[in-house]
This record gives C-alpha cells, sequence and structure tokens, in this order.
C-alpha cells in the first residue's frame, strides 16, 4: 500500500497542569507552563503508527501549526514512529487567533500537496475543546469523515470506523480518501523513550508557511473575556 | 567483565531520569530516590546480579510508563465522558 497518512498533533498546555486566568481576563497564563502534546492527538499518531507497523501505509507525516516551540511536539510524534515532520509556521498575534477554521484550511492544503490517503486528528484539542477541526477539515476537502473513532480497520480501499456515540457504538464504512478524528478508546499511545527520541533526531522537519499553501489564517473571531467558572461543577 | 554491563546499567539510569521527571510527586523527589537505589548497589560486581538488578530496573520503567498512561486516561475519562 503506498498510502500516506498526515497526522495533526497539537502542543497545548499539559493535562495536568492547574489552569490559571490571566488577571486582565484576555486568556489563560501560557508563560513558562508545562506544555505537551494533546492527548487525543498522541491517539492519534499512536494508530497512524501502528498502521503502518501492519504495513497497511507507507509513510505516516506528523504536522503541527504555531511558533518555533511546536517542534517539540512534532518531535514527541516523530519519536513515537512518525517519519517525517511539517511544521507550518505561524506566530504572534495569528497564533493567538488561530483556530480550527484555520488549521481546517492549512491541513486541506496539505493533504492535497502532500496527496495524503488519510487524515487522523485528535477528536479535540483539551485547551479549546472545540472539536471542529476535523470535521472541517473533511468537508473542505469534501472527503468522507469518520469521527470519535474508537476503532479503525483498514478494509481493501475501505475504512470501517466503529465511533462512540451517545447512544452507544456506531460503525460505518468509508471510502478513502477520508478524515478520522480519534476518542479515547482507539488505542493506548506509547510513551516516548529516550532511545526513540535520538533517534527521531534524525528525521526531518520541513518549514511551511500558510502563505505558501495559499491559506490566509485571519480570524474572524474575536475573544471578548476569558473568566474561570464560578459554581463548582466540571471545569 | 562489567564493562558491557555498565553501559546498560548507565542507559537505565538515563530512561529512568527521563521518565522520573513526570512523577507526580516531583521530579526531584524521583531523582532522589533513584540516586540512592542505584548508589546502594555500586559494588555489585557479579554479572548475574546486576542484570537481574537491571531487569528490575526495566520493570520500573514499565510500571512508571503504566501509571502516567492510567493518570492520563482517568482524568481524561472524568473530564469528557459521563460517569455513570
Amino acid at each position: 500500500m503506498s498510502a500516506r497518512v498526515l497526522v495533526g498533533v497539537k502542543r497545548v498546555i499539559d493535562y495536568a497542569v492547574k489552569i490559571r486566568v490571566k488577571p486582565d481576563r484576555t486568556g489563560v497564563v501560557t508563560d513558562g507552563v508545562k506544555h505537551s502534546m494533546n492527548p487525543f492527538c498522541e491517539i492519534a499518531v499512536e494508530e497512524a503508527v501502528k498502521l503502518k507497523e501492519k504495513k497497511l501505509v507507507k509513510e505516516v507525516v506528523a504536522v503541527s501549526c504555531g511558533p518555533q516551540q511546536v517542534q517539540e511536539t512534532i518531535r514527541t510524534a516523530l519519536a513515537m514512529g512518525a517519519d517525517r515532520g511539517i511544521h507550518v509556521e505561524v506566530s504572534g498575534k495569528d497564533y493567538e487567533t488561530l483556530g480550527p477554521l484555520q488549521v481546517s484550511k492549512i491541513f486541506a492544503a496539505l493533504a492535497k500537496k502532500e496527496q495524503a490517503d488519510l487524515i487522523i486528528l485528535g477528536k479535540q484539542a483539551i485547551d479549546d475543546d472545540c472539536n471542529q477541526t476535523g470535521q472541517m477539515t473533511a468537508a473542505l476537502l469534501d472527503w468522507p469523515q469518520g469521527t470519535f473513532a474508537s476503532e479503525v480497520t483498514l478494509e481493501a480501499d475501505k475504512l470501517k470506523v466503529v465511533r462512540e456515540i451517545d447512544g452507544g457504538l456506531e460503525t460505518i464504512k468509508i471510502n478513502l480518501p477520508a478524515v478520522v478524528t480519534a476518542d479515547l478508546r482507539l488505542n493506548t499511545p506509547r510513551y516516548a523513550t529516550l532511545p526513540n527520541i535520538m533517534k527521531a533526531k534524525k528525521k526531518k522537519i520541513t518549514n511551511v508557511k500558510p502563505a505558501d499553501l495559499g491559506v490566509d489564517v485571519s480570524s474572524r473571531l474575536e475573544v471578548l473575556k476569558v473568566e474561570k467558572l464560578k459554581e463548582a461543577g466540571r471545569i | 567483565m562489567a564493562n558491557p554491563l555498565r553501559a546498560e546499567v548507565v542507559q537505565l539510569y538515563k530512561t529512568l531520569l527521563f521518565l522520573g521527571r513526570e512523577y507526580p510527586k516531583g521530579a526531584d523527589y524521583f531523582r532522589d530516590r533513584l540516586r540512592a537505589a542505584f548508589a546502594k548497589n555500586k559494588d555489585v560486581s557479579d554479572p548475574e546480579k546486576i542484570k537481574e538488578l537491571i531487569s528490575r530496573g526495566e520493570f520500573v520503567v514499565k510500571e512508571l510508563e503504566a501509571l502516567y498512561y492510567l493518570r492520563k486516561y482517568r482524568a481524561l475519562k472524568k473530564r469528557y465522558y459521563e460517569t455513570e
């Protein structure tokens, strides 16, 4: 199989960190705070690497959008088994307003450029909880989507996806190329061990600008305020 | 003699140190106890015993990976899924 898989990985504040809202209420404190790969993105990378180990796909490309620091996240994906990385450079004000719409446009452009057959993303990021990028990417490419995937099986040129939905589990069969978003129970991501991180240093990360892909990353959204929830409950 | 094993022991120590950064009780707590554990066995010279200690160390590596995974899984499950 000559399939190429694009995996999106997002650099977010580590899941175990206690989030603090900035005093001016424009956002959360990110300076000096521990960041790591979005847990659902880890599951996405693991699934792609598993497909490669089963020899069902040929190449796994890890993609991340953001400033210089996202290279650490791409390196983690490479240590987990991705073959190469693409760093889409977005920084400053553009990065602050970067959201699912802009990221999905970038992914759609990259999918065409790299001739990807499958895009695997995490179902949502634990910082913005949008749960939109996968769906928007599929729509922009006019590809079928298997979202909230808890099981993915490649059958010839079709993908069987078991989805976790409110009522239980739904099994669908979709054509390739397709977009899949990973849910919590899809797999158990491997830990990026030290020897693998060392080996990953030899793997290549190419830099790309959104303009090179013909994508406009300006946002039409404006964050008015960010506040902590006042009542006890789920945060 | 103990030379090829020395490389393995150093590799094990580095791996554990790297894993210890995420330890729930703190990286410093972990590092201190790691150093104490390795220092306690520094005079062991029997290759068999060294191999046994190395495999014990590798077991700890697996335990830590499992601990980190479970911690993350349970936190995310609690946050994102209805508990019945």
